[in-house]
């Protein structure tokens, strides 16, 4: 049987959603039987061959996510939703209680300790977006692995329904919304 | 907060929050205080029912704060932002200068009467027109105050147009009770019991049954409550029969009070009908005068008294329990039942909680007899309901009705021509298409409280839905998550769907998430939230389908657009720059 081809990459997040998938430790070994990684931090691979799967960390907070994240839905068969701030914005959701205008200010403008205060523009800095946003808001996501982060059985258990060929379906206790 | 308090409830916290707001047009950290020291409440709690209750602000209102009703049925948002552009400020927001703030709120009760507004959370203006928005913006502009505006302005009409059962007969105020005076409780219970009688304020319980069961519980006292919190989108039924019939509900009451043996009563009145407290308070200090009210009722070893409590705006105080909770000076959330009011309601006391129509038709059967009663309506509801009849109609307002009557022959009395959709029930109830409109009005059949909304064909189904959607979201309670966050999540996907950016997958979801929202909320607001939606798929499949987008998934906003900030503060607008 070929190999599953799996893609991730971390948009609006802090990567502790990758850090907990690695914490399947020597597990991963078993993994790499069924699976191969393709575009990934894990990997270096800059972007997505036609894949199975897609894990999706963070929401959309700039201009980047929302490029990357339509290569992926567009690559990937399957795409998942993972972690509190893919699934609803997260800690980077914060800041929508605020214009972006007024975030930018007090980050580059009127922040304490801020030297030559200037709003980055260049062109190789991504836009922020004016609101975080999840991102089943912007394409169309498959599953949900819900945790911040989940744990590392969790990301075991979807896989190893999706090898099998099951609908990834998550036992109670691997239900986290912490 | 108890029945040693004086008649008029003046120290109520509800009472006093509302005397501060309108005094100082806001709540302070100090007032709450010293609010929480003076009535010996946690501060906490004062500050969380503050947060709870829309007429309620933490932030200075204007010196003329308005509520501008977005009711489905009467709303009209071009006049409100009509309202707002000559007064110079945003919806929301009160103008720098302090003079007046502008906001919007759900149904006020008075769709018979068009588009309307509430004054200062205490006076309400109807029939709005352009030209009375002028005027309006007029005094408000020049500061005039209230007592110098029009007084014609603040009438509120009846609007009856058919008068049934309880309507057609003047109501001679201590009749019903003269008739009970010498007979048992028990025999009062068994004759209401007898005579078919359910609850109109929705659940449809048998009235005679719950007082059986209240009067059976154990408890150091019993409580009669009568619910007129009303909070039903396009439902005035029972603001008229306040305004007219009071004495026929208070009667109703006491009746109440007898059979299950209360001393204390409460009239839970909804915040929008301040306007009718001091006629209402006039009524019962005439009652007490005149030997109804009060110790040794009618000379009999019988005593009962009312308070009426008004609410500040919060359509989930009108489930019986979040009423309880209200009442005693909390937040207005739904407790788990069991333990129901009849056994355990106010302060733990076994409660009978009743619709004012539930309690005015029990005056009536008692005048009459239970076999007048029931030999009118169906087999399975008797008596006859009053509809609030509103919408797209020529004669809207109240009308009577025996139980059994066809949806078509009411839209025929109104003068409803070209009509596309019925909604019964409010929000909550359900959106018919003329093929129902065969049914008939009962509780076996089209059930409803009282409300019943008239769209014709010219108005946009999705909008109708909509604007449901935006109540439920506006008036869930916060307490569990799956209306919490269903109902904000079921207006995102309404209100996609109306932009036209929605594909097939969003319904889905859609059907997805009111079957989540309909099945795992905790009360009667959630459970029934998903309706208008579910209905709309159900009998106006077109009018979904023809807003689609032929893709497999848009996303929920303009991705463009979301950049707009960031490009004007970079300078930006290369290439890069644009989604
Ligand atoms: C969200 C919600 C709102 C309600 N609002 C009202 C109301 O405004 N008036 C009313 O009489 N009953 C209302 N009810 C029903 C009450 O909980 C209760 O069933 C009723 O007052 C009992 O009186 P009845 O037996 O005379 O109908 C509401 C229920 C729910 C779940
Ligand atoms: S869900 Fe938690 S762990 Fe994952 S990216 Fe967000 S903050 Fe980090
Ligand atoms: S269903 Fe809605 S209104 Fe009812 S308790 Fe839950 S959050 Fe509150």
């Amino acid at each position: 049987m070929s190999k599953l081809r799996v893609a991730t990459t971390s948009l609006a997040g802090c990567f502790g959603c990758h850090m907990s998938f690695l914490d399947i430790d020597e597990r991963i070994i078993e993994l790499l039987d069924h699976v191969e990684f393709n575009r990934s931090p894990l990997t270096d691979i800059k972007h997505c061959d036609p894949c199975d799967i897609g894990l999706i960390e963070g929401g959309l907070c700039n201009i980047d996510n929302v490029h990357v994240l339509k290569e992926f839905r567009a690559s990937c068969k399957i795409l998942i939703a993972v972690g509190a701030c893919a699934i609803n914005g997260g800690v980077p959701a914060m800041r929508n209680h605020h214009p972006l205008s007024e975030c930018l200010a007090e980050s580059y403008l009127n922040g304490i300790g801020v030297e030559n205060p200037q709003i980055p523009d260049d062109v190789e800095v991504p836009l922020l977006l004016n609101k975080v946003h999840p991102v089943h808001e912007v394409v169309k996501i498959d599953y949900y692995l819900p945790g911040c982060p989940p744990p590392a059985d969790a990301f075991m258990k979807v896989l190893g329904d999706l090898i099998e060929g099951r609908e990834p379906l998550l036992p109670r206790t691997m239900l986290r919304y912490d | 907060m108890t029945a040693e308090h004086s008649p008029q409830n003046t120290d109520h916290l509800l009472h006093v929050l509302f005397r501060e707001q309108q005094r100082a047009r806001f709540i302070s950290d100090e007032a709450i205080n010293n609010i929480s020291k003076s009535l010996n409440l946690p501060r906490a709690q004062v500050e969380g029912v503050v947060e709870f209750y829309t007429f309620f602000h933490r932030k200075p209102r204007g010196r003329f704060d308005i509520l501008f009703s977005n009711c489905t049925s009467c709303g009209d948002t071009k006049l409100l932002k009509s309202l707002c552009e000559k007064l110079n400020v945003k919806p929301g927001r009160i103008r720098s200068d302090g003079l007046v703030s502008v906001d919007q709120t759900s149904c006020i009760g008075m769709c018979d009467h068009g588009a309307s507004l509430l004054l200062n959370n205490c006076l309400t203006i109807t029939s709005l027109t352009t030209e009375r928005i002028d005027q309006i913006v007029k005094l408000i502009k020049s500061d005039t105050v209230i007592q110098a505006w029009p007084r014609q302005w603040f009438y509120i009409g009846d609007n009856i147009h058919k008068k049934g059962l309880l309507l057609t007969e003047p109501f001679k105020s201590g009749s019903a009770l003269k008739a009970i005076i010498k007979r048992s409780s028990i025999d009062v219970i068994d004759e209401i019991i007898a005579s078919g009688l359910k609850g109109r304020g929705g659940a449809g319980f048998s009235t005679g049954l719950k007082w059986k069961l209240c009067r059976e519980a154990v408890g150091d006292t019993h409580y009669v409550i009568c619910n007129a919190d009303e909070g039903e989108p396009g439902t005035f039924k029972d603001r008229v029969l306040l305004n007219s019939y009071a004495d026929l509900v208070f009667e109703g009451m006491t009746i109440s009070a007898y059979a299950i043996g209360a001393k204390q009563g409460f009239l839970y009145l909804r915040g929008e009908y301040r306007y009718l407290l001091d006629t209402l308070n006039a009524t019962l200090q005439r009652r007490r005068e005149t030997g109804l009210l009060g110790n040794n009722i009618l000379g009999q070893d019988f005593d009962f008294d009312i308070s009426i409590v008004v609410g500040a705006g919060a359509y989930v105080c009108g489930e019986e329990s979040a009423l309880i909770e209200s009442l005693e000076e909390k937040r207005g959330i739904p407790r788990i039942r069991p333990p129901f009011p009849v056994t355990q309601g106010y302060l733990g006391q076994p409660t009978a909680v009743n619709n004012v129509e539930t309690l005015a038709a029990t005056a009536k059967i008692i005048l009459h007899g239970d076999h007048w009663f029931k030999s009118h309506g169906t087999s399975q509801s008797k008596g006859s309901k009053l509809l609030s009849v509103s919408g797209n109609c020529a004669r809207p307002g109240i009308y009577e009705y025996d139980f059994g009557v066809s949806l078509q022959e009411v839209l025929n009395d109104v003068g409803a021509e070209n009509v596309q959709a019925v909604q019964i029930g409010g929000p909550a109830g359900r959106l018919l298409k003329p093929d129902h409109f065969s049914r008939s009005i009962s509780f076996e059949d089209l059930s409803t409280g009282g409300s019943l909304m008239i769209f014709a064909k010219h108005r946009d189904m999705l909008a109708v839905i909509h604007n449901f959607s935006l109540f439920f979201a506006h008036e869930s309670c916060g307490f569990c998550t799956p209306c919490r966050v269903g109902t904000r999540l079921l207006e995102k996907n309404m209100s996609k769907l109306c932009s036209g950016r929605s594909t097939a997958y969003d319904i889905d979801e859609i059907r997805h998430l009111s079957a989540l929202v309909s099945q795992y909320s905790h009360c009667g607001l959630g459970t029934s939230a998903a309706n208008p939606i579910m209905d709309g798929l159900k009998n106006f499949p077109n009018a979904f389908e023809k807003r689609l987008l032929n893709r497999e998934m848009e996303p929920e906003f303009d991705l463009d657009s979301e950049l707009s900030e960031a490009r004007l503060m970079t300078n930006r607008d290369d290439p890069g720059a644009h989604l």
